[in-house]
Formats: C-alpha cells, structure tokens, sequence
C-alpha cells in the first residue's frame, strides 16, 4: 500500500493520446492534496520511446508483445497482476476507447472502487466527476483503499503533463498473458471527405434540434451564403444526414475554426471537448440551461428555425452590400 | 444465436434536472425517464443480427417507470423474449433501480442473464448517469466474459464475434472476441428503427413480459458522493436578445467582427 498515483498512459499506433498528459497533469495535483509520487504506467511492446516526456517520477513499463496494441483483455489482464502487487492510492484511466474498456473489470476483479468521468481534482483530493451531458457535477472524498478513476479532458492542460526531464524508466516482466480472448484483427483508416473541417475556419454546425435530414438544407443554405462548411454532433451523422468526415467531437474530429456556429447542439462532454480551441463560439438552442452556453462567447435562445431564414437574409445583404 | 440486450432507463436530459434536500443526489421525484439512447442502439444491433444469421434476442431491463412501454418497443421492433427484473416492493420498486449504481445493476442483472446462457450480450456503451463506469465492462467481469467497448458493427461467424471497435477521428479497430461475450454499443449499424404507436399497442397484447425478483443490490465498488451541484460556469456566454431580425443583424456584426464575413 502506497500513495503513489498511477497514470496509465494511453497511446495508439506509435503517438501518446492527449489524454494522457491531461491525466499526469491531474495526478500531478492529486499528490499535492494527498502526497505520493505521480508513476506513469506504459504498457506496449518496444515502446518505451514514448516515455521521454512524461511529467512523472518514474515509468512503469509493461513490455509484452501481446500488448503491442490495445486490447481490453491483454490490458486488464497485465494492469491486475501489477495493481495488485503494488497497491497504488489512485489508478486514472482516460475515459476512453481504451480506459473504459477495462477499468470497470478491474473494479469487479480486484474488489476496487471505480470513479468515471472525473474531471478534476479538489485540493483535499476530491473528485468531482461531470455527469447528465455536462449538466450535473457530483463531487466525493476520494474512494479507499486504491481509486480507480477514468478521467474526461477539460480540468487540466496538457501541456502541464509534459516535463523535460525524462522520467526513469522500469522495464517490468508481464506475466499470464496467455488464453487471451481478445485480438485485433486490422486497423481501418477513416474515410477521407471532400473537406477536413480540423482546417475550415467557419464551421455551421448542426445537432439533434435540426430534427429531420430535410432540414439540412437550411444549414447548407447559411453555409453557402457565407462561405462556411457544415457539420454535426454524433446524432446527425448516425442518422446518416451528414457523412463522417463530418463528425466533431470526440469521436469525429478536433476542430478550431475562427467561427464555431452551433444549432441545436446541447453542447454534451464528447462534443464540447473537440470545440474549446474554437476563436469565437456561437451557440443557438432553446434550451438556456444547455452546457453549450458555458463554452460558447455569444448565445442566443431563439427557436434556430425561426432564425435561419432572416440570418441567411441578412448574411446575403451584408455580402451583396 | 442466443442473443441478451440488457436495457437501462436513465434522466431525460432535454427535462429540468434538480438536486434533493440531500444535496447528493438527483431528484427523483420529477425526474422524466427514458431508454438509455445507445441501449436503443444495442437493440437495433441485436435485431439486425437476428435478421441476418437468426437466433433469438432476449430484452432485461431492471423495473423502471415507463419501462414496459420500452419493452414492448422492442417486441415490436422484433425482441422474442422481454425479461423485466424488479426489485424490493416495500421500497417502492420502480425507484429501486435509478438509484442504483452500475455495480449493483450488473450484479443483479448477471444473476439472470447467466441463466439465460447467452452467446452474446449487447448494451449501451455508457449512460448520461454513470459515475462508477458503464454498465457493460461491469457486467461482462461478473459474467466472466470478454469485454469490447465503443462498437459500431458487429459480425458473428463460427464462435468468434468481429466488432468495429471506434478510436478519435474516425479510426476503426476491427476486434475479434471469443464468444459468449459483452459488447458495448456505440451506434448500431443503421438507425433504431422506428415502429408505430399502433404496432406497439398491438404487441402489447400478445407479448408477455417475465418478472424475475433481483436478490438484494449490492453497490460497493461504487464511490461515495457528497454533493451534487449544477456546474457554475466561470464565464457563460453573453446572451443575445430580441426579435429574429435583431438577433441576426447582431450575428452578422459578430461574423464580420471575427473575420468570417
Ligand atoms: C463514446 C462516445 C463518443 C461520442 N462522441 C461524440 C462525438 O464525437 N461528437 C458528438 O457530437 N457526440 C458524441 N457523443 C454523443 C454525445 O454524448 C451526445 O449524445 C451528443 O453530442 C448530443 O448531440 P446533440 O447536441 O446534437 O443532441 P442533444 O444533446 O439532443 O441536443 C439537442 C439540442 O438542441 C436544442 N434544440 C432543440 N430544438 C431546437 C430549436 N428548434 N432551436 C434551437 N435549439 C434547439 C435542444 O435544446 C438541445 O440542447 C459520443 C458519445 C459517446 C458515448
Ligand atoms: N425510434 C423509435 N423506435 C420505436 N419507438 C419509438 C421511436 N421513437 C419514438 N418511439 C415511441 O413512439 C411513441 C411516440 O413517439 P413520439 O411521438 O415521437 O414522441 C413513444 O412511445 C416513443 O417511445
């Protein structure tokens, strides 16, 4: 038993996941609260190159070349021999694709208690976790006896996870790596669209208030009239109205445009987190309580179809005049 | 194909949501309850699977308001089984379950999805009201299977299932899990289906639903909270009132004002 924080590195095909140094970065404070050293735990094969600006005291490395690549059981499997052996304090997984996959099953395995989407850490060493779309906040004395916590980006930069001086770093032996019942197959890259909106500088955005794919026009008329390209949450690309490479959010792209004009989007965590690096937000939703607002500089409440028509109106005057 | 769609009801988001005098926790009492949206998307899954290779797709759902109306939705959608698992009466069982945390729900719902003996089992890869991790991974740990989360496609052949497992910007991960094992939904491979009133009421009619008592929950492993509150954010955007007209006369002077017009 220690108060040492773990940080499980998260990395795919060779780059470590922003996510990662948002998690050192929050372990970093979380010792400040409650002492202990900040440890990264970096599980791959002949990938201990990535390493070298982990803001942590030391590297745990798990080297196996079943963990070459993520896979649920492989990982789970590897982080309980380790977990258990030295018996952290905290142990924080991203909220993601690869940490959420397999903290729950450790909780179950090890008998740990699980805390998800943590934001941030209080002084004291409290979590306060982001739930409801970003609409509720609950917040807890930081459980016992070692934390698991999967963490959301948004608490921390991750420019302070990164330090200068590398961390040393332990090679650990991997064992019981065998029987696994998980393997990748392939990757498959992303579809190429007709335009990368990571580079567009105005962005119209749509989400689920756009109701039905008719009403995409409307978004692509305003789009037009201004020289912008459109693009939606999760719901209207899963509906089929907009094609992938459409995507923002966490699941789709990263965007940074000089204008981000978002209708009928609540603003969700997956959406909010690809958007804050957005010059000027403009949120329309009729709902004042959507987390959108608490991201976006300029808001308005008013119904979007009662808006648009006068918008693209007064967009054209101002160009033709 | 033995397939098991383990269903949640979780808050409306579009409703006002409030804390309790307890100031730890939601309010029930006005709290409006609906399918968790990717559970919606599992059972989409699920029924596509059946539509291509056969088998039968079994729907569990802990007892919630309104959570026959989801049920049925799903008979009707083509489920062939509706298993509802209800708890304590003298605690008012319909406020059991939203209570509940996931690790109480998984190991309720595990208790009779093992005797159901499935070869898969699909269900929402997280719910607006997880704090202790999602249902699934849970789930798939107490049942003693593999486990692969954030999926939008799922293929069955020979013993082994190939899920498309989702990373950042679009990539694709094609997984390949030894049956039985949990997967968490994303998105299923086209959207929920939508079925007519009238073809619900009618399913209602034939379609039974089995109630099966859940032993006591058991929680741990969950945290503790202390205090729920609404996030006050350092700075909300500045507001934009009047009619249509003034609010898009105003825009057009923000676009020309950053550059974009
Ligand atoms: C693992 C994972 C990854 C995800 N990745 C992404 C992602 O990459 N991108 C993403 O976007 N989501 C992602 N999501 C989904 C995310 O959780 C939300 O469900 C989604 O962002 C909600 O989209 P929305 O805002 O369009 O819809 P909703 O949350 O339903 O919001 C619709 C909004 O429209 C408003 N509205 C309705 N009618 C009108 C009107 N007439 N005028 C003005 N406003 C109106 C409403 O008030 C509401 O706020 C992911 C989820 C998971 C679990
Ligand atoms: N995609 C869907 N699939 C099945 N049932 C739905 C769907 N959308 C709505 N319903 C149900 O249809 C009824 C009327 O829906 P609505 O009028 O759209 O709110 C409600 O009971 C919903 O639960």
């Amino acid at each position: 038993m220690s108060q040492d924080i773990f940080v499980v590195i998260e990395h795919l095909r060779g780059q470590v996941a922003d996510i990662s140094y948002v998690m050192l970065a929050a372990a970093g404070e979380l010792s400040k609260g409650i002492g202990g050293n900040v440890i990264a735990v970096l599980l791959g094969n002949k990938a201990e190159g990535l390493a070298g600006n982990f803001a942590a005291v030391q590297v745990l490395y798990l080297d196996h070349p079943a963990l070459a690549d993520f896979t649920s059981d492989a990982y789970q499997k590897a982080l309980a021999g380790l977990i258990s052996e030295k018996q952290p304090r905290a142990v924080l997984f991203g909220n993601t694709s690869i940490g959420a996959d397999v903290a729950s099953g450790l909780s179950i395995k090890l008998g740990l208690p699980l805390v998800s989407s943590c934001r941030s850490f209080g002084a004291d060493g409290k979590f306060v976790s982001q739930i409801c779309g970003g609409k509720i906040m609950a917040e807890g004395d930081l459980p016992s006896p070692t934390a698991l916590v999967t963490m959301v980006p948004g608490g921390y930069k991750p420019e302070a996870g990164q330090s200068a001086q590398p961390p040393a770093l332990t090679r650990l032996e991997v064992a019981g790596l065998d029987a696994l019942r998980v393997s990748l197959a392939k990757y498959i890259e992303p579809e190429a669209g007709d335009v990368d909106i990571a580079k567009e500088p105005l962005l119209i955005a749509v989400g689920r208030g756009i109701q039905q794919q008719d009403n995409i026009q409307l978004a692509e008329d305003l789009a037009q009239a201004m020289g912008g390209v459109v693009c939606g949450s999760r719901p209207v690309i899963d509906q089929g109205w907009l094609a992938t490479s459409r995507l923002v959010g966490k699941s789709g792209k990263h965007v940074k445009p000089k204008v981000y004009l978002a209708m009928g989007i609540s603003g969700a965590p997956e959406h909010a987190e690809a958007i804050t690096d957005s010059d000027v937000i403009i949120a329309i939703n009729t709902d004042p309580k959507a987390p959108i607002f608490d991201i976006a500089k300029f808001g308005t409440e008013i119904d979007l179809f009662d808006l648009i028509d006068p918008l693209i109106a007064k967009v054209r005057a101002a160009k033709g005049g | 194909m033995n397939i098991v769609v383990l269903v949640k009801l979780v808050p409306d988001l579009v409703e006002e949501l409030n804390i309790d005098p307890s100031g730890a926790a939601l309010d029930m009492s006005w709290l409006r309850l609906i399918i968790n949206e990717f559970d919606d998307h599992a059972i989409e899954q699920a029924i596509l699977l059946k539509e291509r290779g056969g088998g039968q797709v079994t729907i569990v759902a802990p007892e919630y308001e309104g959570v026959d109306e989801v049920l049925f939705t799903a008979a009707a959608k083509g489920a062939d089984r509706l298993i509802k698992l209800s708890g304590d009466a003298s605690a008012g069982s319909a406020q059991v379950f939203v209570a509940a945390n996931n690790h109480a729900l998984a190991r309720a719902c595990a208790a009779v999805i093992k005797e159901l003996q499935p070869d898969l089992v699909l269900t929402g890869v997280q719910a607006n009201n997880d704090l202790d991790g999602p249902l699934g991974p849970t789930l798939a740990e107490c049942l003693g299977m593999p486990y692969v989360g954030y999926i939008s496609g799922v293929t069955v052949s020979d013993g082994k299932v190939t899920a498309r497992k989702e990373y950042p910007g679009g990539l694709i991960a094609e997984m390949e899990v030894k049956l039985p094992a949990v997967l968490g939904i994303q998105a299923a491979e086209q959207p929920p289906r939508y079925v007519a009133v009238s073809k619900v009421r009618m399913v209602m009619k034939t379609a039974a639903i089995e109630e099966r008592a859940a032993d006591a929950l058991d929680p741990s492993g969950g945290p503790a909270v202390g205090r729920m509150f609404q996030p006050e954010a350092a700075v909300h955007a500045e507001m934009i009132t009047g009619s249509p007209d003034e609010v898009a006369d105003k825009l057009v002077s923000i676009f020309k004002e950053a550059g974009v017009l």
